[in-house]
């Protein structure tokens, strides 16, 4: 199939810097989101995602700045989650040069959000992302929890069934995450990924636990995600993102090199 | 000092389209996003970008009593349709249960389905078609200059172009179907990816467009 699977660095902002937890906590700096955007643009990066950390709705205003930025010089396309609740939201993201908005709490809040978001800017720009947690105890079948607010909040809502629900509502894509895996670097949570690409319609972008480069294959051949996003990896300088594509080719996996 | 009207009607990542034609645009040119009809029947070249909805497209371009201006560029300036800017210009869509479009092509746009599969290897496709595809160039072309054939481009749709005429046809994708992924006449090109998100390859298109004298060869 000639579509390429997707590399996606993702950036975790906080107060327009890059910052980097393990499981949602204990946050390093990893530097500037600008000067970081660009650099992936140059390895080869297939997109790119900012996750807005910030607390305070105030500091909001930045992001749509870093986001100005990065969009007049790096000509792929870019996400912007975090803290999106409001049409207005919405529109003041993608008019600062993003191209998608990622959706999380607002949409578990209210789920018609996201059907009123994609009829208003089109389903090619809503991502519904997606904190996933195992709740099952070994013996019963797998079975995942979302959570909200970075993490904190338990829904008691089945993950695979939001995940239609959401791509019912008009989602373009989905962005899943592994709370159990994230910042671990054990890899992702493979039956997660694949039990939600293969329940869906729309691409899967696969989060959370990438520790090396064969985790990002994984991700695509067991995992069945349409595109693998990661932070760390990219972020310290263990891994460019041409040697993570040059490490998918060699497994057969069709990229854009 | 030409000027480059990118027709704004409310709708799509017009920054995104604008952001990289500044980037490319001859020094002293001016690029301008606009909704006014005057100032696109007063510009040198015109884009016509879109992404959402074809019944949300139609409904704003007559909103904004653009109709007249785009056609009238479509006629007689160098034109660039983007997605939906593409779409639009054919017959009719099938999206939103069927919708009549501009009609400067016959031809109708396509659902490629709710789980369409790979007719060869016989996986599920995700729709939207998202992601970074192959373009195959199907003829020359001045806006093909300096882009390597089956370069990939960032693509984001679900529905595609099928028009009347192959003729029209400028370059193809695969996507369980082959379709029309670019098409041209005379001083129209439009194309269904989104070159402003396409890295080297796309903003080398719009470098060529911004340059291009609307000769089809």
């Amino acid at each position: 199939m000639p579509l390429a699977r997707r590399i996606i660095p993702c950036l975790d902002v906080d107060n327009g810097r890059v910052v980097k937890g393990v499981r949602f906590i204990d946050i390093r700096d990893a530097g500037d989101p600008v000067e970081i955007a660009r650099r992936y643009g140059e390895q080869g990066a297939d997109e790119i995602t900012f996750l807005d950390i910030t607390a305070s709705s105030d500091e909001r205003e930045t992001m749509a700045h870093v986001v100005e930025a990065v969009a007049a010089e790096v000509f792929i396309p870019l996400t912007v989650g975090g803290g999106i609740r409001a049409l207005e939201d919405i529109r003041r993201i993608l008019n600062a040069g993003a191209d998608k908005v990622a959706i999380n709490s607002a949409a578990v809040a209210r789920p018609e959000f996201v059907r009123e978001a994609a009829e208003r800017f089109g389903n090619q720009c809503i991502v519904v992302a997606i904190d996933a947690k195992r709740v099952s105890v070994p013996g019963e079948p797998l079975k995942w929890e979302i959570f909200t607010h970075g993490g904190r909040r338990a829904t008691g809502i089945d993950a695979i069934a939001w995940a239609i629900r959401m791509a019912e509502y008009g989602a373009g894509e989905l962005l899943v995450t592994s709370m159990d895996r994230d910042g671990t670097r054990e890899g992702f949570d493979l039956e997660l990924m694949r039990a939600v690409s293969e329940a869906v319609p729309v691409p899967l972008i696969a989060s959370g636990g990438v520790g090396n480069l064969e985790h990002l294959a994984e991700g695509i051949t067991q995992g069945r995600a349409d595109a693998v996003l990661a932070a760390s990896i990219f972020h310290f300088g263990e891994h460019t993102v041409g040697e993570a594509k040059a490490h998918l080719a060699a497994e057969g996996i069709e990229i854009r090199l | 000092m030409a000027v480059l009207a990118i027709i704004d009607y409310g709708m799509g990542n017009l920054r995104s389209v604008s952001n990289a034609l500044l980037r490319v645009a001859p020094a002293g040119d001016r690029v301008v996003l606009t909704s006014s009809p005057e100032v696109v029947r007063a510009a040198d070249r015109v884009v016509f970008p879109g992404q959402g909805a074809a019944r949300d497209c139609m409904r704003e371009i007559v909103g904004h009593g653009l109709v007249d201006a785009v056609l009238d560029a479509a006629a007689s300036r160098p034109f660039l349709g983007i997605c939906m800017g593409m779409q639009v210009l054919l017959a009719h869509s099938e999206e939103n249960g069927g919708i009549d479009c501009l009609g400067v092509y016959p031809g109708t746009v396509r659902y490629f389905g709710r789980s369409p599969r790979d007719p060869l290897s016989g996986e599920r496709l995700k729709v939207p078609h998202m992601g970074w595809n192959q373009l195959q160039q199907s003829r020359p072309h001045p806006l093909w200059s300096g882009i390597l054939d089956l370069s990939r481009f960032y693509f984001v749709h679900s529905y595609y172009v099928a028009p009347a005429e192959t003729g029209l046809v400028a370059a193809t994708a695969s996507y369980g179907v082959d379709f029309c992924a670019a098409l041209a006449r005379d001083n129209v090109f439009a194309i269904q990816c989104h070159p402003e998100k396409s890295a080297e390859a796309g903003l080398q298109l719009l470098h060529n467009f911004a340059r291009w004298n609307g000769k089809p060869a």
